[in-house]
């Protein structure tokens, strides 16, 4: 209960500061919706010339891309600020955290939820429901539960990728341009088909860095289509599972990297 | 501008790391466009692989150079005050200002620029241009986008005159520029009327330009004229961006002692 008070107050602070200056908010949340709607432009722009990509149509693609995008903003709004923990390290704040009798990342992702992104957590949901209708799929039971699973299942591989960014920052500080880069660039790639990729890339972002189990591969089980760089056709079923063996190594590598901080104080 | 040229020179790991980054987005922006080619049976708007290649990657290469991310130098130099000690200087300060960015542009070509076309150019390969003007045409306009697009960021900056919080309407800039410059896909990919609309703002002659230049889309004559939309949109920019400058520094009051 206590834990839940400490959690709770954070939370409130964290809020607080970031709805005082209510214009700005305002402008920030439209921002992020907007940002969410140039993605779709270039789907929009690119399906204005061609009729199918990878074998998807234009309203499958977006189906793979309100999943991931779902999931991507859920994930940057609950613990999007993990790799940005190597400032609290350099700061020296990071010794508070430590202190207190929480988890690490509960306290720091209840310090930094970031709700500007609120915009594009709401709109991905509502482009996700629309097209799940307006695509007519043939519903079983198997394919219910993946349509609720995947954007949670898209969430956790998101989560994974920052909280592993976050905990390999602990161990390489320079590293985190890197990690950044392939975090975003998953997200960004995450949006379309995987099957656009060479088989080795391809390969590299479903088995190294899990981007095709985020929208891809669910949007695969949904549809009943065949990925056409050779993935066994079981594999779409398994992203629930892969998604949460992703959060799983991503937090025995936060915890080595917690482990790993010495602080700097005397 | 040679001060700008240094000063970004030292942060050597950023550049590469940025360099890093446009590779990475490059590699998924040319897989999704050449898939789009074989969709469309070899060429999508005029665009054959090797084209869209070369599109993708001197793209990723200008990212940098022409700097279409948040800029924020001016801004903070408006907000702290800073900016009264570039009132004293015997140059008006967007001249200052372009000077350094320019120098800022140079030093961007080197590792930003030049690094992903080599690791693009090597994996995907690249359209070898087939006129003795590509070359030259390519580079005045990547020159001139580079005037255009400091015209535009300054311009956006100058606002902090105005509103305390710009961090808003930076964002909404940049997206905006971001689809219209032709930067996440070529304009020329847009239904007819958001062409249109593009080309009646200044964000095509940030990047859509040059890379046409590049891609050698078309002939001398009508590069040429290209090239002279892109000086109007550079002198409009810059001449509103000083009368602007003027007017908010007219309302400026600052504290010293």
């Amino acid at each position: 209960m206590a834990d839940t008070r400490v959690y709770a107050a954070l939370l409130r602070a964290g809020m607080a500061g970031q709805a005082t200056y209510r214009a700005s908010f305002a402008v920030e949340l439209v921002g992020t919706a907007m940002g969410m709607g140039l993605d779709f432009v270039e789907i929009f722009a690119v399906f204005h010339q061609v009729p199918s990509i990878a074998g998807l149509s234009f309203v499958e693609v977006v189906l793979v891309f309100a999943i991931a995008s779902t999931g991507f903003a859920t994930a940057d709004l609950l613990v999007g600020q993990s790799d940005a923990v190597i400032r609290h390290v350099r700061d020296g704040t990071f010794d508070v955290v430590l202190l207190r009798p929480l988890s690490v990342l509960g306290q720091l992702a209840a310090a930094d939820v970031q709700l500007r992104r609120l915009g594009r957590v709401s709109v991905s949901l509502l482009l996700l429901v629309v097209v799940l209708v307006r695509l007519d799929l043939d519903w079983t039971p198997a394919r219910a539960a993946m349509a609720v699973l995947a954007p949670i299942a898209a969430t956790l591989v998101f989560g994974a990728l920052f909280v592993a960014a976050g905990g390999i920052a602990f161990w390489v500080v320079d590293a985190t341009e890197v990690t950044s880069a392939l975090t975003y660039g998953s997200a960004y790639l995450a949006q379309w088909p995987t099957g656009v990729l060479t088989p080795v890339l391809a390969r590299f972002f479903t088995f190294v860095i899990p981007a095709a189990f985020t929208g891809y591969l669910p949007a695969l089980a949904l549809l009943g289509k065949p990925d056409p760089t050779g993935l066994p056709d079981w594999l779409p079923w398994a992203a629930p599972l892969a998604a949460v063996a992703a959060a799983v190594a991503a937090g025995l590598v936060w915890r080595s990297g917690v482990r790993h901080y010495v602080g700097a104080g005397g | 501008m040679r001060a700008g040229f240094r000063r970004y020179a030292i942060y050597r790991r950023a550049t590469l790391a940025g360099a890093f980054t446009n590779t990475v987005f490059g590699v998924i922006r040319v897989s999704i466009f050449f898939a789009a080619a074989d969709a469309a049976g070899g060429s999508v708007a005029g665009y054959d692989r090797a084209a869209l290649s070369t599109y993708t990657w001197v793209g990723q290469g200008l990212i940098a150079v022409v700097w279409l991310f948040a800029w924020t130098p001016v801004t903070l130099r408006v907000r702290s005050g800073d900016v009264a000690i570039d009132l004293g200087r015997p140059v008006h300060p967007i001249a200052a200002w372009l000077a350094e960015d320019i120098g800022r542009a140079g030093q961007a070509c080197l590792i930003r620029f030049i690094g992903p076309l080599l690791v693009g150019g090597l994996l995907y390969g690249l359209q070898v241009p087939t006129r003795w003007t590509t070359l030259p045409l390519f580079l005045l306009s990547a020159a001139l986008a580079v005037v255009v697009s400091f015209g535009g960021r300054v311009l956006v900056s100058l606002i902090a005159f105005w509103l305390v919080d710009v961090r808003g309407v930076l964002t909404l800039y940049v997206l905006t520029s971001n689809v219209l410059c032709g930067l996440l896909v070529p304009v020329h990919f847009l239904p007819g009327w958001a062409q249109a609309f593009a080309y009646a703002t200044p964000f095509p002659s940030m990047l859509q330009v040059p890379l046409d230049m590049a891609t050698e889309r078309y002939g001398d004559a009508e590069s040429v004229a290209l090239l002279a939309m892109q000086v109007g949109w550079a002198a409009v920019l810059l001449a509103v961006a000083v009368r602007v400058f003027d007017r908010g520094t007219r309302k400026l009051v600052l504290q010293g002692g």
